[in-house]
């Protein structure tokens, strides 16, 4: 039992943190934003250079073959960079997808292409009134001839504007809510048949809501029935992914706000001389360091085998992180005052990112109606 | 990074395991896990069935008693012990006044007490509260004049924990009242049938005894018995308090007794269902429970030392323990008392004989659901108020 890391895993945290802090800074991130995708290319062909974009995969493929530390390294670091680019659309779903799902060819042929950075995925599932229940899919995909044609609606799509190829959930049989009959099929995002609404989110990232009318599917990705339990597992380790990435952001919005009491003068002294102040900064450290320790469990319990333990552990997880987070934020907010609700100050971006962090994948209370019905955690 | 113990340290755990589950009494582990009260003579039998295996004292120094164990393996026998509801060994002689002589008193003194202190053959009580001075414990006024060869105590303790089973007393006074707050307090040892010094009972909020105020009128000690330097109490004082830093967490018994609750809500029913079935009532259960698991990662994280590059500085993981693990204990015994449901409300003063407080009504669970709810209270108070930890971790981890 221990949780430190391996030299190369401290390697890894060594130039993805000076990565951050030199080339990704808020000005820097600012201007990004208003670039044609919403995020940079040239940060993303940074990212490939620095091995990040295959991290995941298997050296064959042109990665680095991480496991979930290495992903943890990462996802931290970006959370406190708040990072823009398509790295959880692309790396851990889209290029987890392949791995957990696809076939050794789909892998050679795609995942290599994700790791140079010259391909860009994106994870096409959550539906109208699906909400979190990954079992509720009413996309058709149809058998044409040798392939299969997709039919239905996606919506909030992480990143799907810029894909260049999406990964869709689609019912090939069965009823709504069914666990069998759901495939994974891989749909160019020019293809006929395919049209998408890009938008900003909250968080200055990017989502698109994404149709399908007769599109043709490149490729079903393993069984055109059996897709659940992989995009289950890809899913419960992208949760495991923003977990890291919500105690990077927690990280900073508490650093920021301890910093602020120590400097804003109000009645002739630091506002952090008062102690009912530095108790509630206090208590955002409990929350953070308690988040800290699930984002570790999860970390650690996202590659188990037992689909019931990793299941529960993830879910567990992320109550932990949407409580804490929601507590941290909140309350980085009001310690800050006015100050902090204004666009140009950087706690407020801190905020809202750790917002949708909450909501993405499910929100602390749907977890935990997940985390109770599989009886005890102990 | 990962959860996996060696198979030498799983091998411990299971001895841990085996030896508090088969070789102590299950009447004394279950009052334990229900929050009855002990007799005197429980508390003993359990501390000495410990030490005569040397685990009453493992974190003492090998020398006098300890074990010299690793951090994993004290991790091992807090959380098995805690979770089998084997009271822990009497913290006053185990992890107060034993680690201060062995580590600041002379020879003399360490030979006169350290080995009946692991046996409990003293029972020792802590006498540093007073009626000024709880939280800001410098302020504490009881005085010890030395007179030829002897030391002459006047004032007044309180919160004293177990006094009416005790032998002996340690004792923080002001000798030196011209000395800055901190600086002039010395640490002095009394035996309790000592003439001049006088206990009464302090009853607390869930009807049992266990704390008291004791009074000292002229009690006259030899010089020799003051631990160390005279006018260094201070520093042995917080030295006795910074001994535990994990096991206080009581991470173990709040598994232990969420197991319990989540046992009660299945006998217990409302309507047709039972309780455990409740989604409500199961979810603010998990609730409590991740609460825990991650103050459990927070725990392992304290214990591998994940921090130990940088060892000047306090981990801040550490610091939370009390904090986390006193709301969890508190937000327990309110699912506990949740479960029993009406039969909570029949109140019976704790018998200090049988150290039950069963009352005759109701499941023989009911009775100790209440008093475990407003006796638990007490944890986010004693041992440096929540108040004072969080002005620790301000000024010690953020710097204000």
């Amino acid at each position: 039992m221990d949780f430190d890391l391996t030299d190369d895993q401290r390697l890894l945290k060594d130039s993805v943190d000076r990565l951050i802090a030199d080339r990704y800074d808020f000005e820097q991130r600012k201007k990004a934003r208003t670039e044609k995708d919403g995020w940079s290319r040239a940060m993303w062909a940074q990212f490939a250079e620095l091995g990040l974009l295959g991290l995941p995969f298997a050296e064959e493929h042109g990665g680095f073959g991480g496991g979930p530390v290495e992903t943890m390294i990462v996802m931290e670091a970006f959370g406190r960079g708040l990072v823009l680019e398509p790295f959880l659309a692309t790396v851990i779903l889209g290029g987890g997808l392949v791995r957990r799902l696809g076939s050794a060819a789909q892998q050679d042929a795609l995942l290599p292409q994700v790791a140079a950075g010259k391909l860009l995925l994106a994870f096409a599932h959550v539906e109208r009134f699906s909400r979190y229940d990954l079992s509720d899919v009413q996309a058709t995909a149809t058998r044409a001839g040798d392939g299969w044609v997709l039919n239905g609606e996606k919506s909030v799509v992480l990143h799907g504007d810029c894909a260049d190829k999406l990964l869709v959930t689609a019912r090939t049989a069965g009823g709504r809510h069914d666990r069998a009959g759901i495939g994974l099929f891989l749909v160019d995002a020019a293809a006929a048949g395919v049209s998408r609404k890009g938008y900003a989110t909250q968080d200055g990232l990017r989502a698109a809501e994404v149709a399908f009318a007769n599109a043709p599917a490149e490729a079903v990705l393993g069984d055109p029935g059996g897709a659940l339990p992989g995009v289950e597992r890809v899913v419960d380790e992208a949760i495991a992914a923003i977990c890291a990435e919500a105690v990077g952001l927690m990280q900073c919005m508490h650093d920021i706000t301890v910093d602020y009491m120590k400097t804003r003068q109000q009645f002739g002294r630091a506002i952090g001389s008062f102690q009912v102040l530095q108790h509630r900064s206090v208590d955002m450290l409990v929350a953070l360091e308690q988040a800290r320790s699930m984002a570790m469990f999860a970390t650690m319990m996202a590659a188990d085998e037992d689909e019931t333990i990793r299941r529960r552990s993830v879910s567990a997880a992320k109550v932990q992180i949407g409580r804490s987070g929601r507590h941290v934020g909140q309350e980085a907010v009001q310690l800050h005052g006015g100050i902090a609700m204004t666009m140009e100050y950087k706690v407020g971006h801190y905020f809202k990112r750790m917002t949708m962090l909450e909501m993405l994948f499910g929100d602390a209370d749907t977890h935990q109606k997940i985390v109770s019905e599989m009886g005890s955690l102990f | 990074m990962d959860l996996n113990f060696t198979p030498e340290e799983i091998a411990f755990r299971d001895e841990c395991r085996r030896f508090f589950r088969q070789e102590f009494p299950e009447a004394i582990r279950r009052k334990v896990l229900e929050g009855q009260h002990l007799t005197r003579e429980e508390i003993v039998t359990s501390h000495r069935l410990l030490n005569a295996r040397g685990w009453a004292t493992p974190n003492w120094p090998k020398e006098w008693g300890g074990q010299d164990w690793s951090p994993v393996q004290l991790y091992f026998y807090q959380d098995e012990m805690q979770q089998a509801g084997v009271p822990s060994p009497l913290g006053f002689n185990t992890s107060m006044v034993g680690p201060v002589i062995a580590q600041f008193g002379n020879l003399a003194t360490k030979e006169r007490f350290l080995a009946k202190t692991a046996n409990l053959d003293i029972w020792w009580c802590q006498g540093f509260s007073e009626p000024g001075a709880g939280s800001d414990l410098a302020g504490l006024r009881t005085r010890a004049e030395r007179r030829g060869d002897t030391w002459v105590i006047n004032g007044q303790k309180t919160w004293t924990t177990l006094a009416q089973h005790a032998d002996w007393i340690f004792v923080l006074c002001r000798t030196d009242p011209a000395a800055k707050k901190q600086e002039g307090i010395s640490f002095i040892l009394a035996p309790m049938d000592t003439p001049g010094i006088t206990r009464r009972p302090i009853q607390t909020i869930d009807g049992g005894h266990e704390v008291n105020e004791i009074f000292f009128d002229d009690v006259v000690v030899p010089a020799e018995n003051l631990v160390g330097e005279v006018n260094k109490g201070w520093d042995y004082a917080k030295f006795l308090l910074g001994n535990e830093r994990t096991g206080i967490a009581r991470v173990g018994f709040s598994k232990a007794r969420l197991k319990r609750i989540r046992e009660l809500a299945s006998l217990e029913h409302v309507g047709s269902h039972r309780i455990i079935d409740d989604p409500k009532f199961r979810e603010k259960l998990s609730a409590v429970e991740i609460e825990l698991k991650a103050l459990e990662m927070t725990q392992l994280r304290v214990v591998a030392g994940d921090r130990k590059r940088d060892k000047g500085k306090p981990d801040p993981a550490s610091s939370i323990l009390k904090l986390k693990g006193s709301q969890i204990q508190q937000t327990s015994t309110e699912l506990l008392m949740e479960v029993v449901g009406p039969y909570v409300m029949p109140f019976a003063m704790s018998d200090e004989g049988s150290g039950r407080n069963e009352t005759g009504y109701g499941p023989d669970y009911a009775a100790g659901a209440a008093p475990a709810y407003f006796n638990t209270r007490k944890v986010s108070i004693y041992g440096g108020s929540n108040e004072i930890q969080r002005n620790i971790i301000a000024k010690a981890i953020l710097g204000f």
